[in-house]
């Protein structure tokens, strides 16, 4: 589809092949001041992004997966107190202002949000918003020329009749026909990295498939990178080469799809797996939920911040919190103190699969209240 | 638990049922005549039974007629036509006073726990609410609220706590110690788990299958997601457009759905597992789901059905003209309402 591919002629874009690192993040840390004292959202992520490669993040709610991104794409308040590094070819995004950022987003950078009416403006039609977005950073194209551009790009992301639509106003269209919009737009300028954050969580499953598709063969079309943040473990199963496990602020858990997946060595990830139901697997099989909640970013205790809900803690998890440690030589890695003894485990053989569990929340609570060091006493 | 609880009943002897249930709701024009001009299609001709100590889903996307099916069972609006029935009784039919007793056996519990849980009431006070309403906590009400806090596994020392102070599957079991407060014998749970963390998830779906193991309790389980389905419900009916467009067993759907649209649903379900998801079959649908105030004539689906544009020109006639009935007279196992159903395993 060569068709939809703006001519590259400016000396900006860089051409490289697949399997460049693109997007080198590195202890990235990110704090919000806020009333109560310094929310510590993101504690050290880093991470490697090559060209044409696509990385999901997975991680509960809060535990820092938008946070890194925004952080990246300069969207924080100005409060934010944003330490590390984030490079995008070589060149440093994190502390630009804010002409040299829109130089970036967009073109080099694009971003994709949950709710595609954050990202269209209901007064214009899509074909109008799609047309500036191309416009920002190919001045010299005419109007018949981005019109046609424009229609190229809808129909790529797989909308029915895109002659038409391009002049329909974002309300006129369903929400996944919206959310394809908000991907043709992403990848008007063939970006270097796209990153979506969770991009389909408010969609119904067949449309989810539907936006995925589109969103799969967008990359494909412009080589881009692709960032795909969400919860949802199947949608990351299918549709990315690494995953980065996110937990209180920090990855966990790192390495290629089937790695996390078929040789999880954090105790999260595993029991993240063993929580999920699955469609090919019959009822008789019980789910084996992770008890209690995530720590408060706000005064996290010393240690594993996993520890109130692992069921394999000791004392050292109270004391030191594990580095990132490489599993084998291949790059995965994992934040566990007893990684090792996970070798070959079932979610079953490490989590109870019952219902409820008192202790654990008694736990958390008392945790809560006196602080990590006596609530280590109590269960022994 | 409860006298009522015990009598066994079977699938054969549903203790609710749903019969021709229709719900239109009236379009009407803007201006001051507020005329109505259409009707939004939400339940058109939808057939339900659910047995002692048995779940039904019920699956579709939004906007297909699930929550408004689920608040005609509990007959909180009124059926444009069609009968809810109930101990023998038509629901439908019954004055506010002759209900009232009949509210406590059917309970609601919400998708999002939040927004059902008033903010400024304690956690105990929550629970005992509906005791109070309906005169009952004189009769040892306290010591009832504090057994259900424990019995969804909250911490009995939370009980003073407000709903803000506890995440999302927690407020979800305080949602549901609420609903059995009354010690109903069918709950409808529309999308319980949805807004949940998949780690919080497991135990909100484990805690309602432990209470009707041990309440014998009708669960009418609404969802959109097929993979929560499969551990929960006995039976599912699949609906699109405002009809069941196919049913059967948990293990009948799920060795084969037979109608096209449970087809593309099922594919479009991501499994938790690369090298599953890299081979499977993908079934992707084309458009959007047609207006409930003007659905196609015929097969409600035919719009978006994969199978329609294989078909001849003289097999199309009939999706256009003739509105499919559910029928089991294809391959697969279940009742599938489609003039052309056959059977695929998808998982
Ligand atoms: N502007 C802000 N001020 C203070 N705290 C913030 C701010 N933005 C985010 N946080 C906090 O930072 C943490 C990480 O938030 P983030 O939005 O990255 O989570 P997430 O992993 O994307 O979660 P979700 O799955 O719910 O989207 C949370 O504890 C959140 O409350
Ligand atoms: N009170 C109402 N007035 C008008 N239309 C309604 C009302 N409630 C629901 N609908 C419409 O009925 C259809 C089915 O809705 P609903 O039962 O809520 O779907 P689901 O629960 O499957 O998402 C939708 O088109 C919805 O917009
Ligand atoms: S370091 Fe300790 S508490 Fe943390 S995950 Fe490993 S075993 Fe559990
Ligand atoms: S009746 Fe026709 S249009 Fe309807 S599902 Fe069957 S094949 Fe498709
Ligand atoms: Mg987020
Ligand atoms: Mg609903």
């Amino acid at each position: 589809m060569a068709n939809i591919s703006v001519s590259t002629s400016d000396k900006g874009r860089a051409t490289g092949t697949k399997g460049d690192t693109v997007l080198a993040v590195k202890d990235l840390a990110v704090g919000f001041p806020t009333d109560d004292g310094l929310v510590n959202a993101v504690r050290g992520v880093s991470y490697e992004l090559r060209r044409g490669q696509s990385l999901g993040i997975v991680g509960e709610s809060g535990s820092g997966k938008s946070v890194t991104s925004m952080a990246i794409m300069g969207l924080l308040p100005k409060t934010a107190q944003i330490t590390g590094s984030a490079k995008l070819e070589g060149e440093e995004l994190l502390g630009l202002g804010d002409a040299e950022l829109s130089r970036i987003r967009g073109k080099k950078i694009s971003m994709i949000f949950q709710d595609p009416l954050t990202s269209l403006n209901p007064v214009y039609t899509v074909g109008y918003q799609l047309a500036e977005a191309i416009r920002t950073h190919y001045s010299d194209i005419s109007k018949s020329e981005a019109r046609a551009r424009c229609i190229d790009l809808l129909d790529s992301v797989g909308i029915p009749n895109p002659q038409q639509r391009v002049d329909a106003y974002p309300h006129e269209l369903s929400g996944g026909m919206r959310q394809r919009v908000v991907i043709a737009i992403a990848m008007a300028n063939n970006p270097d990295v796209i990153i979506a954050d969770e991009p389909t969580t408010a969609l119904d499953v067949t449309v989810q498939a539907q936006v995925l598709e589109a969103l799969e063969k967008a990359r494909e079309e412009v080589n881009a990178a692709l960032i795909l943040i969400t919860h949802d473990l199947g949608v990351i199963a299918g549709h990315t080469d690494e995953v980065l496990v996110m937990y209180a602020g920090r990855p966990v858990e790192h390495g290629s799809v089937d790695e996390i997946f078929y040789q999880p060595r954090m105790p999260y990830t595993l029991g993240l797996i063993g929580s999920l139901p699955r469609m090919d697997e019959s009822r008789d099989q019980r789910l084996t939920p992770i008890h209690g909640t995530p720590p408060s970013m706000l005064n996290l205790a010393p240690g594993c911040p996993f520890r109130a809900r692992c069921p394999m803690h000791q004392d050292i998890c109270a004391e030191v919190e594990p580095d990132l440690l490489p599993i084998n030589g291949s790059g995965h890695v994992a934040a566990c103190h007893f990684s090792d003894q996970l070798e070959g485990k079932a979610p079953d053989d490490v989590f109870a699969p019952v219902a409820t569990d008192l202790s654990v929340e008694a736990e958390v609570e008392a945790m809560d209240a006196e602080g990590a060091a006596a609530a280590d006493e109590e269960d022994k | 638990m409860n006298a009522m609880l015990d009598t066994p009943q079977t699938a054969a002897n549903p203790v609710i049922a749903g019969k021709d249930l229709v719900k239109e709701f009236p379009v009407r024009s803007k201006g001051i005549l507020r005329r109505k001009v259409g009707a939004v299609h939400a339940v058109s001709g939808v057939n339900l039974e659910i047995g002692a100590n048995e779940t039904l889903a019920l699956v579709g996307e939004s906007g297909c007629g699930k929550s408004t099916t689920a608040r005609l069972m509990m007959n909180l609006i009124e059926p444009t036509s069609g009968q809810v029935l109930y101990e023998g009784k038509d629901l439908t039919k019954l004055s506010r006073a002759q209900m009232r007793p009949m509210r406590r056996d059917i309970q609601l519990v919400f998708q999002d726990p939040m927004a059902s849980l008033d903010p400024r009431m304690t956690v105990f006070e929550i629970i005992a609410e509906p005791l109070r309403v309906h005169g009952l906590f004189k009769n040892g009400g306290r010591d009832r609220v504090n057994s259900l806090i424990e019995i969804v596994g909250l911490n009995p020392e939370h009980r003073n706590r407000y709903p803000h102070e506890f995440s999302g599957g927690q407020r979800q079991r305080i949602g549901i110690a609420r609903a059995l407060a009354l010690q109903p014998r069918v709950l409808m749970l529309d999308e319980p788990v949805s807004a949940l963390d998949v780690s919080i998830q497991a135990g909100v779906i484990n805690l309602l299958e432990d209470l009707q193991d041990e309440l014998g309790l009708s669960y009418l389980f609404v969802s959109h997601d097929l993979s929560v389905v499969r551990h929960i419900a006995d039976k599912v009916a699949v609906m699109y457009l405002g009809k069941i467009v196919e049913e059967g067993t948990t293990d009948q759907l799920f060795a084969g759905p037979a109608h096209p649209y449970t087809q593309a649903l099922m594919s479009a379900i991501p499994l938790p597992d690369p090298r599953k998801e890299r081979t499977r079959e993908r079934i992707v649908l084309q458009g959007d789901v047609p207006s409930p105030s003007n659905p196609p004539s015929g097969c409600r689906f035919r719009t978006r059905c994969p199978l329609f544009k294989t078909l001849s020109e003289d097999q199309q006639a009939k999706c256009i003209d003739v509105e499919p009935l559910l029928r089991s007279d294809h391959d697969g196992l279940t009742r599938a309402a489609c003039h052309y159903a056959k059977k695929k395993q998808l998982v």
